[in-house]
C-alpha cells in the first residue's frame, strides 16, 4: 500500500529521526502519553524497525490523575503489541496527595509531571527521550529543535540552542547530559489526524463523542471521571455529548460539545475548527511564556 | 498536494516576523484563541500601538516578546488549496546567523526581505550568500514598507537593480522582486492596485504556491546512505535508511561505498509489506541478494553509478561558534550517516560578505564563510554538495563540550590521499626497538611554564641514558628555534605547534626511541590529538602540577613579569588558558624545586 505524498514525506523523516536515536544513543527511551501524537509516534517506532520490535522501551508518566480510559487503553496497547512499558509515578507527589484540585494545576504539573519526568529519566539512566510533542503546538515548541539538547540537570536554554543543519543531527553528549527528541516537530494537528483516518491507528475513545456525564466551569466542559472531582454548591453533573480534543490530566482537560463519532467526523471537525486545540489545555494558561518556563524547568 | 518548505530573512526589522504573521492572518491559520492571546499581547509588549502586531505570533521566546527582536528560528505551517508550507522564520540580527543557516538547511526557497528605506545591507546580503551557499535556487526579493516610500516605483526598481547587480555571482536560477507592505498586506494575499498600479506581478502567496519544490533528487542515479542495520534474527537482514535521490527496484544491481562489494536488491522491506519500488526522500528497508558485509555509514548506489570515496575535500565552511576555527585542532564530524575525526588542514581564504572578495585567513570566527580544505581521518563515500545535499553536507562538532560548530559542503575531493600511498617497510617499531633492548615510548609532559617539565624531563633522560636506554628529547623552546620558527603564540598557532611536534614523536617512537616531549600543550584536544598518533599504551601523560602562583614566584625566564607588565600576550596563565588533564597517567605536584629528583623515580614505576 502506498501512502499520499505528504505523509510519506513525513512519515519518512520521522523514521529517520527514530532510527538514528537507535543507531547512536547508549540508552533510549519513548515517552508515551497515551494520546493520539503519542500513537502516532508509536506507529512510527513500529515502522521504523519493522520487522524487528521497537529497540527500546515505552515510558508513561503516571500523575495518577489520567482518564480511566486513557489507563485502560495503555495496557490494552502494550499487550496487543508486546512492547516493554515503564510506568513511573513520583513517589513524594504519591505519599503526600499532590493532585490538581487540592493544589492546583501548576504545583501538580510541576511535581507530577516535570519532577516525576526527571527522577524517572535519573533513575533508569536515559540518555535520549523522544516526545510527541509538535511544532504547531504553542509559541515555543514551534522555536526548538528536533534535537533538543539538555544540559545537566535536564535544563532547556532557549537562547543557546545547537545549530541543527540539515538531516545532520548532533547526538554527542557528554555524561549528565540529555537530548529530548521530537520526531512529530514538522506535523500539524490536521496531518496527525489524517494520518490516523489513513493508517487505521488505534486511539484512546475519548477523543470520539459519547454522552458522558460533565459539568461546566469558567465556560469549558469538566468530564467527572471519578468521585475526585468535588461539585461545587448545586452543581449536578449533565450528560452531554462530548468529546476531546487533547488528552491531559482529567481536570485540567477540557471536552468539546461534539457529535463527530466517527473518525472522518472527527477530522471534519478538526479541519473546520476556528480555535486551536490546546484551548483545552489548562496548564497553558497559567500565565504568559509558561509553557516555556515549564520546558526550561525540564517539562516535555 | 506538496509542501514548500521555505524561509523568511534579510536584516533586523525588515519586517519577517510581521510578513508571517500576516500570511497566517490572511490564509485563516490563526485560531481565535491565539488571536485572542494575540490582542492581549499586542497590548502588552507591541510596537504596533492600537493594532496587532503580527511579530508577536511568531516571536514565541520570553526574551524574545522582551526585547522585540527575534532570536532563534520559528517554524510556522500553513495550507491553501495549492500547497502545504513549513515556514521558518529566521532571525535577522548578526549574532543568531547560525539559527538562520538552521532554518535555511532545509529550505527549498527563500523570501528576502528588504526595507524599502534602506535597501541592500549587509545582513542581506550575508543572509543572500548563506542561502545560495545552502543551495537554495529560488528567492524572492520582498521589498517590504512600501508604504513607508510613499508606494514609490522609483524607489523598488532602484532597490531591485542593486540588488541583481550583488547577487550576479550568487547562484541563483531565479529572483522575483516583488514590492509589499506586510504591516497593511499589500501583495502578501492581496493585491496592491490600488496603492501600486504600476506593479503587475505575483503577490508573495502566488510566487509561494508556485515557485519549484522539485530539487531534481527524483531523476539522479539511487543513493542511500545505511543508518541502521535491521537483524532482529539470523534469516533477517536488512539495511534501513532513506533514500538520498533516484529510485530503486528489486533486482537492480547496486555497490556498496567504501567497500566495492556488488549485489543485487532483492527486496524493499516496509511496514506495510514489500514494495516494488523506492523512491528519493523515503525511509525504507532494503535486502540484498548476497551476504555482503554493510555497516552504517556506508552508502548503497546504482552499480552503474557507484560512489566514490576520499578523505581529503576542499569544501566550504560556515563558522558557528565563539570559539574560532583552528587548523590543526581535530573535530568530530558527521557526514550523511557517517562519523569522522577530521582536521582543517589549510584555510584557502575567508569570504568578505560586501563583496565576495576572498580575503587571507589563518582562522575563522563566528559566522564567517571560507574555503577551507578539510581531512577526514578515514576514507568517506561522497557526492559534491552541489550534485546531492545529502552526500555532500556535514556539521563539525566540537569534541570536548560537544557543540555543533560549523556547517560544510564538500566542493570537490583532493586526490592527494590516493597519489601518496603508505609505502609499507619491513623493519618494525618493534623490531628496531627491540635491538635497542627496550619498548618505544612517548612520556609526554604538560604543566605551565615554569612547572618543571624541562627540569624533570632532563634528569628523565639522564637517568635513563645511564641505564642504556636510547631517548630523545622534545623540548618546547627548542623546536620553537627550528621545526616550528614560523609560529607564534595565537591559539591557532598553539594548535600547529603541537600537530608537528605529536607527528615527530610519532616517527621517533617508530624509530624505537623513549621520546620525551616537554611542551606546555595547554588544550586538552591537542594532547588528545597526540595520544590518539599512537598504539594503546605507548603514549605516557604526565601532567606537572605545580600552582600558578608558584610558577609564577619561581619565573625563570621573568616570562610572567613580562606577561603581568603586558608586554608579553598570549602568555599561558595569564591570559591564555590552560586545560589540565582530566585523567593523566601520571600525576607530578611540584611544590618545591627539590622534590625533583625524586620525581623521576615514579614515571618508571608505570
Amino acid at each position: 500500500m502506498m501512502t499520499s505524498d505528504v505523509y510519506s514525506e513525513l512519515e519518512s523523516e520521522s523514521i529517520e529521526i527514530i532510527r538514528e536515536v537507535a543507531a547512536t544513543a547508549r540508552k533510549p527511551v519513548m515517552l508515551y502519553s497515551i494520546g493520539k501524537d503519542s500513537s502516532v509516534m508509536l506507529r512510527l517506532a513500529q515502522k521504523a524497525f519493522y520487522p524487528a520490535p521497537i529497540p527500546f522501551p515505552l515510558m508513561h508518566i503516571d500523575t495518577g490523575w489520567k482518564f480511566r480510559e486513557m489507563i485502560a487503553f495503555r495496557d490494552r496497547t502494550a499487550r496487543q503489541l508486546g512492547f516493554q512499558l515503564i510506568t513511573y509515578t513520583n513517589p513524594r507527589g504519591a505519599a503526600e496527595g499532590i493532585g490538581p484540585i487540592t493544589h492546583g494545576s501548576a504545583y501538580h504539573t510541576d511535581v507530577m509531571k516535570t519532577e516525576a519526568l526527571k527522577q524517572a529519566l535519573d533513575l533508569h539512566g536515559f540518555d535520549f527521550v523522544f516526545g510527541g510533542a509538535r511544532r504547531d503546538e504553542e509559541k515555543s515548541r514551534a522555536k526548538e529543535r528536533i534535537f533538543s539538547f539538555r544540559a545537566v540537570g535536564h535544563r532547556w536554554d532557549p537562547k543557546a540552542q545547537r545549530p541543527e543543519l540539515w538531516n545532520l543531527y548532533n547526538t554527542r553528549i557528554n555524561a549528565g547530559e540529555t537530548v529530548r527528541v521530537f520526531p512529530l516537530s514538522n506535523w500539524t494537528e490536521a496531518d496527525i489526524w489524517q494520518y490516523i483516518r489513513q493508517e487505521n491507528i488505534p486511539i484512546v475513545p475519548l477523543y470520539f463523542a459519547a454522552r458522558r456525564p460533565v459539568v461546566n466551569r469558567y465556560g469549558q466542559w469538566i468530564l467527572v471521571d471519578d468521585h475526585r472531582l468535588p461539585l461545587e454548591p448545586g452543581e449536578e453533573p449533565e450528560l452531554r455529548m462530548i468529546r476531546f480534543r487533547t488528552l491531559g490530566c482529567y481536570p485540567l482537560t477540557a471536552g468539546i460539545e461534539s457529535h463527530a463519532t466517527t473518525l472522518d467526523e472527527v477530522v471534519a471537525e478538526i479541519l473546520g475548527a476556528n480555535t486551536s486545540e490546546r484551548q483545552g489545555r489548562i496548564i497553558d494558561h497559567d500565565g504568559a511564556g509558561s509553557m516555556e518556563r515549564k520546558k526550561q524547568e525540564g517539562y516535555f | 498536494m506538496d509542501t514548500l518548505r521555505f524561509i523568511t530573512c534579510g536584516s533586523v526589522d525588515d519586517g519577517k516576523s510581521t510578513l508571517i504573521g500576516r500570511l497566517l492572518y490572511e490564509t485563516k491559520l490563526i485560531f481565535e484563541d491565539q488571536l485572542e492571546a494575540l490582542k492581549l499581547d499586542s497590548q502588552k509588549f507591541g510596537t504596533q500601538g492600537e493594532r496587532l502586531d503580527f511579530a508577536l505570533l511568531v516571536d514565541g521566546l520570553q526574551a524574545e516578546r522582551e526585547q522585540g527582536i527575534t532570536i532563534d528560528v520559528a517554524y510556522r505551517f500553513f495550507a491553501t488549496p495549492a500547497r502545504r508550507f513549513i515556514v521558518a522564520d529566521t532571525p535577522g540580527h548578526e549574532q543568531y546567523t547560525r539559527n538562520m543557516a538552521t532554518g535555511a538547511s532545509t529550505a527549498q526557497a527563500a523570501i528576502l526581505l528588504i526595507d524599502a528605506r534602506k535597501g541592500v545591507l549587509t545582513q542581506t546580503k550575508r543572509h543572500s550568500r548563506i542561502v545560495s551557499m545552502l543551495g537554495i535556487r529560488h528567492v524572492a526579493l520582498a521589498i517590504n514598507k512600501m508604504d513607508l516610500v510613499n508606494w514609490s516605483k522609483e524607489a523598488f526598481d532602484e532597490i531591485e537593480l542593486a540588488y541583481r547587480r550583488f547577487a550576479q555571482d550568487l547562484s541563483f536560477e531565479t529572483i522575483t522582486a516583488i514590492p509589499v507592505s506586510a504591516l497593511e498586506g499589500q501583495n502578501v494575499v492581496e493585491p496592491g492596485q490600488v496603492e501600486m498600479p504600476w506593479y503587475e506581478g505575483k503577490t508573495l502567496l502566488n510566487w509561494l504556491e508556485t515557485v519549484p519544490a522539485d530539487q531534481g533528487e527524483m531523476n539522479a542515479p539511487f543513493v542511500m546512505p545505511v543508518q541502521w542495520v535491521n537483524r532482529p534474527n539470523l534469516d533477517f537482514r536488512g539495511f534501513a535508511g532513506r533514500i538520498a535521490s533516484g529510485l530503486v527496484e528489486p533486482g537492480d544491481a547496486v555497490r556498496i561505498s567504501p567497500s566495492g562489494a556488488q549485489s543485487t536488491v532483492k527486496q524493499i522491506v516496509v511496514y506495510e509489506g514489500l514494495q516494488q519500488t523506492g523512491a528519493a526522500g523515503q525511509s525504507i528497508t532494503l535486502i540484498l541478494a548476497d551476504d555482503v558485509d554493510v555497516s552504517r555509514g556506508d552508502v548503497i548506489a546504482s552499480a552503474a553509478h557507484p560512489i566514490e570515496c576520499a578523505d581529503q575535500f576542499e569544501t566550504d565552511v560556515l563558522w558557528m561558534s565563539e570559539h574560532t576555527l583552528l587548523p590543526g585542532r581535530p573535530y568530530a564530524a558527521l557526514i550523511h550517516s557517517k562519523s569522522a575525526s577530521v582536521t582543517i588542514t589549510h584555510i584557502k581564504y575567508r569570504l568578505d560578505i560586501n563583496t565576495g572578495a576572498h580575503l587571507a585567513a589563518r582562522t575563522l570566527a563566528l559566522n564567517e564563510i571560507g574555503a577551507v580544505t578539510v581531512s577526514f581521518d578515514r576514507p568517506v563515500p561522497f557526492l559534491p554538495f552541489a550534485e546531492n545535499k545529502r552526500l555532500g553536507a556535514f556539521i563539525l562538532i566540537d569534541k570536548l563540550t560537544n557543540d555543533t560548530v560549523g556547517a560544510g559542503l564538500i566542493r570537490f575531493a583532493l586526490r592527494r590521499a590516493s597519489n601518496v600511498h603508505w609505502q609499507a617497510l619491513e623493519v618494525t617499531k618493534s623490531a628496531r626497538a627491540k635491538l635497542k633492548h627496550q619498548e618505544a615510548r612517548c612520556l609526554w609532559f604538560t604543566g605551565l611554564s615554569g612547572s618543571g617539565k624541562s627540569t624533570i624531563a632532563n634528569l628523565l633522560e639522564k637517568r635513563l641514558h645511564a641505564e642504556g636506554k636510547h631517548t630523545y628529547i622534545l623540548d618546547g623552546d627548542n623546536v620553537r628555534h627550528g621545526l616550528n620558527r614560523d609560529l607564534g603564540f595565537t591559539e591557532a598557532d598553539r594548535v600547529e605547534n603541537i600537530r608537528r611536534v605529536a607527528e615527530v614523536a610519532k616517527l621517533l617512537v617508530d624509530a624505537g626511541l623513549i621520546v620525551i616531549v616537554a611542551f606546555i600543550s595547554p588544550f586538552r584536544s591537542e594532547r588528545e590529538m597526540a595520544r590518539g598518533l599512537f598504539d594503546p599504551g605507548e603514549f605516557i601523560e604526565i601532567f606537572v602540577d605545580a600552582p600558578l602562583e608558584e610558577c609564577e614566584r619561581r619565573d625563570v625566564k621573568g616570562l610572567y613579569a613580562k606577561a603581568r607588565r603586558g608586554e608579553l600576550i598570549n602568555f599561558t596563565g595569564i591570559d591564555s588558558a590552560y586545560e589540565p588533564p582530566l585523567a593523566p597517567e601520571v600525576r607530578v605536584r611540584t611544590i618545591n624545586m627539590s622534590s625533583m629528583p625524586r620525581a623521576i623515580q615514579r614515571p618508571r614505576k608505570q
